[in-house]
Formats: C-alpha cells, sequence, structure tokens
C-alpha cells in the first residue's frame, strides 16, 4: 500500500536526512514531484537515499546515470520517463537509492567532489536570483516610462514579487556558499 | 577530485592514488570501489560521483585509459598508462620521504 506525504524542503540535504528517516521506518520512497512524496512499505531500513544536483550537459548526465547504475544505485523513481512524470524525470535533481546491504552510500566522498557538487547547486540559485532581480528592476522601470494606471499597477505587483522572489533564492544560496567555504578551508590542513 | 594542478610533484589524493594503482589490472566503476575498499581494508569508500569526476579527470590528463570496446559494451573499463604509473612512482618516493623524515625525526618519541 502506498502511502502520499506532502512536505517542503528548502534544503536537499535536509530531504535527505527525512526520506531516510521515512526508509528507517519501513517507508522507501518510490515517486516523488514537487512538494510531493510517495512511499511504499519496504523492510525497514532497506534503503539509503540521496539527491543530487546533476552537471547541466544532458550527455555528461546520461553518462553518470548510466555510471550509477552499474554501481547498484537506482533512480528514483525508476524506469524510463511516462508521459506523467517525464517533466520530472528531465530535471536535474535526481534522487537515488541504493540497498543499505550493499554498505554505507555516499555519492561525494571527498572535499573536492562535494565542493563541485555544492558550486553547481550554488550557481543556479544566484543564475535564478540574478534573472528575477533584472526582470523585477525593468517592471519597477516601466512604472517610470508609463502614465497609464492600471498598468502601473501591474508592473509594481510583478516588479516587488519577482524581487522579492530574487531575494528568496540569494537567501537559498547562502547557506551553500557557507559549506563551500567550511569544506575550501578544511581542505587546507586535510585532503 | 584533487590532482594538484599541473603539478608533478603535488600529492595526489589517496583515492587517485588508490585507482591508479588498481588500474594495473583493467577495471570497471564498480570494481575499481570493490577494489580500493579491500586495498584500504574498508577504510576508503570512494563515492560513485566522487569516482566518476575522478575517471574521467584522469582520462583527460592521459593517467588512465578507457579501454577499447568499452564504448559499445554497456561497462566501461579503464587502464593505467605508462604516464600514470610514473605518477604512482613519484608518488611513493614523495610518500616515502615523508615517512622516512617522520621516522627520524620522531624515532626517539614513539
Amino acid at each position: 500500500m502506498s502511502q502520499v506525504v506532502r512536505k517542503f524542503f528548502m534544503d536537499f540535504e535536509k530531504e535527505e536526512a527525512w526520506l531516510n528517516e521515512m526508509s528507517a521506518k519501513g517507508l522507501a520512497l518510490v515517486e516523488h514531484s514537487w512538494a510531493r512524496y510517495v512511499f511504499e512499505e519496504s523492510a525497514k531500513g532497506e534503503y539509503i537515499y540521496r539527491i543530487e544536483l546533476l552537471e547541466k550537459d544532458p550527455k555528461e548526465a546520461a553518462g553518470y546515470l548510466q555510471f550509477m547504475e552499474e554501481t547498484g544505485a537506482e533512480r528514483v523513481p525508476s524506469g524510463t520517463p511516462t508521459k506523467a512524470n517525464r517533466a520530472f524525470m528531465n530535471q536535474r535533481w535526481v534522487f537515488f537509492r541504493r540497498k543499505a546491504s550493499e554498505g554505507p552510500f555516499q555519492i561525494y566522498t571527498d572535499a573536492d567532489s562535494k565542493i563541485k557538487h555544492y558550486q553547481r547547486i550554488y550557481k543556479v540559485y544566484l543564475s535564478l536570483a540574478f534573472m528575477e532581480l533584472i526582470i523585477g528592476s525593468l517592471n519597477l522601470m516601466l512604472i517610470m516610462l508609463n502614465t497609464s494606471s492600471n498598468i502601473y499597477k501591474i508592473n509594481l505587483i510583478v516588479g516587488v514579487s519577482v524581487i522579492i522572489l530574487g531575494l528568496f533564492f540569494i537567501w537559498l544560496s547562502l547557506p551553500i556558499r557557507r559549506k563551500i567555504a567550511r569544506l575550501q578551508q578544511e581542505k587546507l590542513i586535510r585532503e | 577530485m584533487a590532482l594538484s594542478g599541473n603539478n608533478e610533484y603535488g600529492a595526489l589524493t589517496e583515492g587517485v592514488y588508490y585507482i591508479l594503482l588498481s588500474l594495473l589490472t583493467p577495471m570497471h566503476g564498480y570494481g575499481i570501489m570493490q577494489n580500493v575498499k579491500l586495498l584500504s581494508n574498508q577504510r576508503v569508500e570512494l563515492g560513485a560521483g566522487t569516482l566518476y569526476g575522478a575517471l574521467s579527470t584522469l582520462v583527460e590528463r592521459g593517467w588512465i585509459k578507457l579501454l577499447a570496446g568499452g564504448e559499445d559494451s554497456r561497462k566501461k573499463e579503464y587502464q593505467i598508462t605508462e604516464l600514470g604509473k610514473s605518477i604512482v612512482q613519484s608518488e611513493m618516493t614523495r610518500l616515502d620521504e615523508l615517512l622516512t623524515n617522520g621516522r627520524k625525526l620522531m624515532g626517539g618519541e614513539v
């Protein structure tokens, strides 16, 4: 029997930890979409879950996905994309699971590769923030050109909300930046 | 994975060092992970993401090569090159120096 949980995470590592807690309770993630998780009953702690942001280049990402498979990891949801989840399967954020019986499951095990992964995430947040801030400011600038009162209101509302969204992405990027800095400092003294 | 720039004298990460040693025998990705674990008495566990990145970099540098037929078959096999072997040699010399100096200076205390 499957169980649907609606939940929203802003930190992928907290999301990962939660999926592993659920798995420890005997609920294994089989499907996910925006703020929606579908679990199926399994043996307690059968799977270990990891979340990753793939490389932007689809060819590079495809090679990597195949490599993950070879090492016993399974993508969730599994299989080829269906009509319903195609949009989701093409996304860069991917969920993996591997049987706990195969040993500890970590994707990145040294500082350099962890930093590289965080930097990918950081770049995505920053470019989203940059885009939103530009669109927002353009809307606000249009106000000065427009005298018609109705359009003025629309531009103001769109402009302000888009700028808030841009600031939200900057806020999301801050903890990632701290993690990168901490790892880089650690790297100065040990591998 | 750190390969310390282009500096030949830079330290290899232990992951890279063990990957190179493993590839004295042709191996595919999962085999390398298992072998590194075995060589290091379960101490070094390479994550798949870390290993994948390291393999691409090492191929790019010419320290290892992808074996022919690897493109068609699903599992890619890798092997160390002569350049790779010389890199391992100089790393061993470097490690030897570290150990010798450590033993010489700490010798009385340990």
